[in-house]
């Protein structure tokens, strides 16, 4: 059943290995799963602060992409005043280089 | 926890018709990856439509390839869990998405294709990044005959 869809009638993100940007300076990586009156939920995150970190945002990311998302949380609920823009993981690079901090959602 | 079966095995058989062995337990993990020789495909598969549902003719296509791996495996992920956390073992580096790809030439990952790279893909693009790793790793007309080749 080639392009058998499970969970149709979702959000476009959903499923979709996403960055968020967040106004705190904080970043995740996970799969989205949606947005609600909540804020954000997102699944199995990876997630680099700028104060612990051992590496800078875009050395992280780069890991990300070669390696994969590696968990730090299986699921986030981010606050709305929290989600800055919000970009796919394949086309992070790409958006950010074009148009910093540019958004491909919310 | 695992779908059931008859949901699932639509899902196998699209993969296992194309001539790709399904290792549904460590043993059988083992016995195909521990000699790590040759070039072999692990293709890990999944219920996750928007990636999967991709990724599976993505992967038909790509062995309509002229040059192919020797070996053609798959595990399920959510499905078969210990052959899947087994045959993750043999490319650890590599986070576990699911699907994802991992080309292995003897018994070293050289090519891995993530989840992230399959999402908002077709399967001729994924296919095409699928066929450019075999054009580098796998010489035409090296694969091996019986268990886990097309024949």
């Amino acid at each position: 059943m080639p392009g058998h869809v499970f969970h149709p009638g979702h959000e476009e993100l959903h499923g979709v290995t996403v960055v968020i940007e967040g106004s705190s300076g904080r970043t995740w990586v996970g799969r989205y799963h949606e947005t609600n009156e909540r804020g954000v939920a997102v699944l199995d995150v990876a997630i680099h602060d700028p104060a612990t970190a051992a590496v800078p945002r875009a050395t992280w990311i780069e890991r990300i992409r070669k390696f994969g998302v590696r968990v730090d949380e299986p699921f986030v609920l981010l606050p709305a005043k929290e989600v800055g823009p919000i970009t796919r993981l394949s086309e992070w690079m790409e958006s950010s280089a074009k148009t910093p901090g540019a958004s491909s959602h919310g | 926890m695992p779908y059931h079966e008859t949901m699932v095995k639509p899902m196998r058989d699209e993969v296992t018709r194309l001539g790709v062995r399904e290792l549904r337990s460590v043993a059988e993990v083992d016995a195909a990856l521990g000699p790590g020789e040759g070039t072999a495909l692990v293709f890990v598969n999944s219920v996750c439509g928007c990636a999967a549902g991709a990724a599976r003719p993505a992967l038909g296509l790509a062995l309509q390839h002229p040059n192919l791996p020797q070996h053609l495996y798959s595990v399920f992920a959510g499905q078969d869990l210990d052959a899947t956390a087994r045959a993750r073992s043999y490319f650890a580096e590599y986070q576990p998405s699911s699907p994802s790809l991992a080309l292995l030439q003897d018994g070293e990952v050289v090519h891995f294709i993530h989840r992230h790279m399959i999402e908002g893909r077709g399967p001729e693009a994924i296919a095409r990044d699928l066929m450019g790793a075999f054009d580098k790793y796998c010489a035409a007309g090296k694969r091996e005959q019986g268990a886990g080749s097309r024949e």
